[in-house]
C-alpha cells in the first residue's frame, strides 16, 4: 500500500497550524491543544466554554459529536450523546465553529469519524468546513491508506489533515501515516481509547516519536490520557504539542472551574 | 483430513468487496488486523488447524447438520419443495458455533489467552463462551442491557460457561453498542486479546474469514442435496440477514457460480414494524451507504451520518448494517434482499412449529415466512432451501410475552389463531 499523494496546493490550514506550533516553540512551550465536544454541555453553553479554552489554546480541537465513537472512552462518548440529544448536528458543529471565528483567530480543527463526512458528502463537507474557517481535520477511524479522496479534497479546500499513530504501529505504518499528515501528526500515547488515566506511562512514546520524525517535518502532538499539569509537562518535554480532552469534559461535568484547569494545563506545556 | 476452506474471488487484497468493506478503524488496530490476516492465511492451509477444526465440527458441534425435507410445510405452502438446512441442530443451537470454534482455535494458535465477543441474541456470546471453555481461554462478552433483558437465559448460560458478561448501556443498548464496546476493549487490550467477531461485518479480514468459516453450511448443502435430489444446486436459497453470517455461509458456495447455474439467493431483512414506519432493521431496503464498525456497507443513518436505531423483534437481526459482501451481492444482483416484518416472522415461527414440530429462532422465522410466500409461485419439481440458522429456545419467553400481548389486541396478525 502506498501513501496518498496530497495535492501540492498551498493550504491555508497547514500554514496556520504550522505557525501556531512555531509560535509556541519560540515561546519555549509545546503547543497546547485542548479538545471539546461541540455542543457540550449544551449548544447554548458551548461557545463560552470554547472561549475559556481558546484563551490559552494554540490550536482548538472540536469534536463532532457522533453516535458511535469507537475510538473514544466513556467520557467523550457520553459528552457526544449529550450533545446529540441537545440537537447538535454535523452542520450545527460547523456553525458553532463559524461563530467562534467571529471572535478568535486561533486555528481550529474538527475531530470527526468518517461517517458524517460520507453522509454529508466529502466535497460538501470540506466546502462547509472551509467556509466556516475550519483549519483542519483529525480522523481517528481513517487510516490514510483507506481513502485517498478525503485527504485530497481537504487539501483542495485549504484544510490540513491529521491521522493517528499508535504504540502498536509498525515502522512501516508510522512512515505511511507520518507522510500523509499535513497539519500535525497525532501520536496516541497508549493502546486504548481516549480518557484521563491514572499513571499514564510514556514509555513507548519517545521511540514512536523518533521513528515518526524520520519521515516528516510536520509537528507531532501527543494525546490520550493527559489529565493534569504534570502529565502535560512530561508530554511537552517530548512532543511538539499536547492534546487534552477528557479532563476538560470531566471538569465541566463535575462543575469545576474550567478556566483554572485550562491555565494549569497550558502552564504545564511550558518546557 | 478432508476439510478444506474455500477460496473466493472476493474481497480484493485491500479487503474490499467492490466499494464495500475496508478497514475504517483506529490505527492502533491496523497491525493487529494485519497479523490476524497473516495468521488466518497460514492456518487456512495448515492440516493441523484444519484437522482440529474438522474434528470439533464433527464430534463437538455434531456436523453435518441435517438437510430436511419439510413435507407438511411444503404441503401447506403448495408449490416448490421446501428443505430446511438444520443449523438449529448444532450444539449451542445455531450456526454461530461454526465460526466461534474456528476463531477460538485461531486465537489459541496466535498465543492469545483472552477472547472477547459481542452478542445481540446471545447465540454468538454463548458459542464464544463455549469455545473458550473448551479451549481454556478467558472470555468476556459485551451485550446491550436491552438484549440482556430479552435473552436472560443466554446471559445465564454464558456466565455458567465461565464468561464475564458486561452490560452495555450506551446508545441503544443493543448489538450495535455492544460491538462498539468490544472494539474499544480490543483497542485497549489488542496485544493479548483476540476479538471473536460474530458476523460478516467489521474490518477486513473479518467479513472474509467469518464467511469462510460459515461456508461449511453451503458446502454441506451441495452434497446433501446431491444425495437427496440428484443435484447440488437448488432453485432458491432463503436465509435471514442481520449482519448476514448464516446467509453468507449458505450463499457464498453458490454465489460465485456462473449466472446460469446460480440459484436465486434471497436474504430476508428484518422489516420490523414495516420499512415505511422507520422502525426496522432493513439496511438494504431502508439504508444508504456508510461506515460502521470498520466497514463500508449499507447502513441505517440520518443525512448527517448519525446511526439511527434499528428495530427488530429478533435481537440477532437488530443491527443497523449488513455485511459488505451482501452489499456487493445486492448491487450486482447476485442476491436479492426482501423485507419481512415482525408480524410476518411471528407467523413463520408459528407455522413451522405447528406443522413440523420445529421451533425456529425468530431470526430464522423471517426466512421461513418468505419461503412459504414464494413456494406457491414455483412448481413442485423446484426446490427451495431455507437456512434454519438457529432454534427458538432462546426466544420462547419473548414469544410468549408477544403472543399474550397480541391476544389482548384482537385482529392482530401475530395472534395465535394464524393457522385456524
Amino acid at each position: 500500500m502506498t501513501a496518498p499523494q496530497i495535492a501540492a496546493v498551498p493550504s491555508r490550514g497547514v500554514a496556520r497550524i504550522r505557525a501556531a506550533f512555531e509560535n509556541a516553540r519560540a515561546e519555549g512551550r509545546a503547543a497546547f491543544i485542548p479538545f471539546m465536544t461541540a455542543g457540550y454541555p449544551s449548544a447554548a453553553a458551548f461557545p463560552a466554554l470554547a472561549d475559556d479554552l481558546l484563551a490559552r489554546a494554540d490550536v482548538l480541537e472540536v469534536g463532532l459529536p457522533y453516535s458511535d465513537p469507537l475510538g473514544d472512552g466513556p467520557t467523550i462518548q457520553r459528552a457526544s450523546e449529550q450533545a446529540l440529544a441537545d440537537g447538535t448536528s454535523t452542520r450545527g458543529t460547523i456553525e458553532l465553529i463559524r461563530e467562534l471565528r467571529t471572535r478568535h483567530d486561533t486555528p481550529i480543527v474538527i475531530m470527526t469519524y468518517v461517517n458524517p463526512i460520507y453522509a454529508v458528502g466529502p466535497r460538501e463537507f470540506m466546502r462547509l468546513a472551509q467556509e466556516a474557517g475550519v483549519d483542519g481535520l483529525i480522523l481517528p477511524d481513517l487510516p490514510p491508506d483507506q481513502d485517498l479522496e478525503i485527504a485530497g479534497l481537504a487539501a483542495e479546500h485549504g484544510l490540513a489533515v491529521t491521522f493517528l499513530i499508535a504504540p502498536t504501529s509498525t515502522p512501516e505504518r508510522i512512515k505511511l501515516v507520518a507522510e500523509a499528515c499535513t497539519g500535525f501528526v497525532y501520536a496516541v500515547s497508549v493502546t486504548g481509547v481516549t480518557g484521563a488515566r491514572e499513571g499514564t506511562a510514556l514509555g513507548e512514546v519517545p521511540a514512536m516519536l523518533a521513528l515518526a520524525r524520520q519521515h516528516t517535518d510536520v509537528p507531532i502532538a501527543v494525546g490520550f490520557g493527559v489529565k493534569d499539569a504534570q502529565t502535560a509537562h512530561e508530554v511537552a518535554m517530548l512532543a511538539d504539542g499536547v492534546v487534552v480532552g477528557s479532563a476538560f469534559i470531566n471538569a465541566v461535568r463535575d462543575g469545576q472551574d474550567v478556566s483554572a484547569l485550562v491555565g494549569r494545563l497550558a502552564d504545564g506545556c511550558m518546557r | 483430513m478432508t476439510l478444506t476452506l474455500p477460496s473466493y474471488p472476493q474481497p480484493d487484497e485491500r479487503g474490499r468487496f467492490g466499494r464495500f468493506g475496508g478497514r475504517y478503524v483506529p490505527e492502533t488496530l491496523i497491525p493487529a488486523l494485519d497479523s490476524l490476516e497473516a495468521a488466518y492465511r497460514e492456518a487456512k492451509t495448515d492440516p493441523t488447524f484444519l484437522g482440529e477444526l474438522e474434528r470439533l465440527l464433527r464430534d463437538f458441534v455434531g456436523r453435518p447438520s441435517g438437510l430436511y425435507l419439510a413435507e407438511r410445510l411444503t404441503e401447506h405452502a403448495g408449490g416448490a419443495k421446501i428443505y430446511l438446512k438444520r443449523e438449529d441442530q448444532n450444539y449451542t443451537g445455531a450456526h454461530k458455533i461454526n465460526n466461534c470454534l474456528a476463531q477460538a482455535l485461531l486465537a489459541r494458535r496466535m498465543g492469545k489467552r483472552r477472547v472477547i465477543a459481542e452478542t445481540g441474541a446471545g447465540q454468538h456470546g454463548v458459542a464464544s463462551a463455549t469455545a473458550a471453555a473448551l479451549l481454556g481461554l478467558d472470555c468476556v462478552v459485551y451485550m446491550g442491557v436491552e438484549d440482556m433483558r430479552r435473552q436472560e437465559l443466554n446471559v445465564f448460560r454464558m456466565r455458567l460457561l465461565g464468561a464475564e458478561v458486561i452490560p452495555v448501556t450506551s446508545g441503544t443498548s443493543t448489538l450495535k453498542d455492544a460491538t462498539n464496546e468490544a472494539i474499544r476493549d480490543w483497542v485497549t487490550n489488542v496485544r493479548d486479546t483476540f476479538y471473536i467477531l460474530g458476523s460478516v461485518v467489521g474490518p477486513h479480514p473479518y467479513p472474509a474469514m467469518v464467511r469462510d468459516f460459515q461456508s461449511v453450511i453451503g458446502e454441506e448443502t451441495k452434497w446433501q442435496l446431491k444425495e437427496l435430489e440428484g443435484r447440488e444446486v437448488p432453485d432458491v436459497i432463503v436465509a435471514c440477514v442481520g449482519g448476514g453470517s448464516n446467509a453468507i455461509g449458505i450463499f457464498a458456495p453458490y454465489a460465485y457460480l456462473p449466472e446460469a447455474q446460480r440459484p436465486r439467493l434471497i436474504g430476508t431483512e428484518a422489516a420490523g414494524e414495516g420499512v415505511e414506519t422507520g422502525r426496522h432493521a432493513a439496511s438494504v431496503a431502508g439504508g444508504r451507504i456508510g461506515v460502521l464498525h470498520g466497514a463500508m456497507m449499507y447502513l441505517l443513518h440520518d443525512h448527517e451520518g448519525q446511526i439511527t436505531p434499528p428495530h427488530s423483534i429478533s435481537a440477532g437481526l437488530d443491527y443497523p448494517g449488513i455485511g459488505p459482501e451482501h452489499c456487493l451481492y445486492s448491487e450486482t444482483g447476485v442476491a436479492e434482499y426482501v423485507p419481512v416484518t415482525d408480524a410476518q416472522a411471528m407467523e413463520g415461527l408459528q407455522l413451522l412449529t405447528r406443522l413440523e414440530g420445529i421451533i425456529p429462532a425468530l431470526e430464522s422465522a423471517h426466512a421461513i415466512y418468505h419461503a412459504v410466500q414464494l413456494a406457491p409461485t414455483l412448481s413442485p419439481d423446484q426446490i427451495i432451501v431455507v437456512n434454519l440458522s438457529g432454534r427458538g429456545d432462546k426466544d420462547v419467553a419473548e414469544v410468549m410475552r408477544l403472543l399474550a400481548k397480541a391476544e389482548d389486541a384482537p385482529g392482530n396478525v401475530t395472534g395465535p389463531e394464524v393457522l385456524a
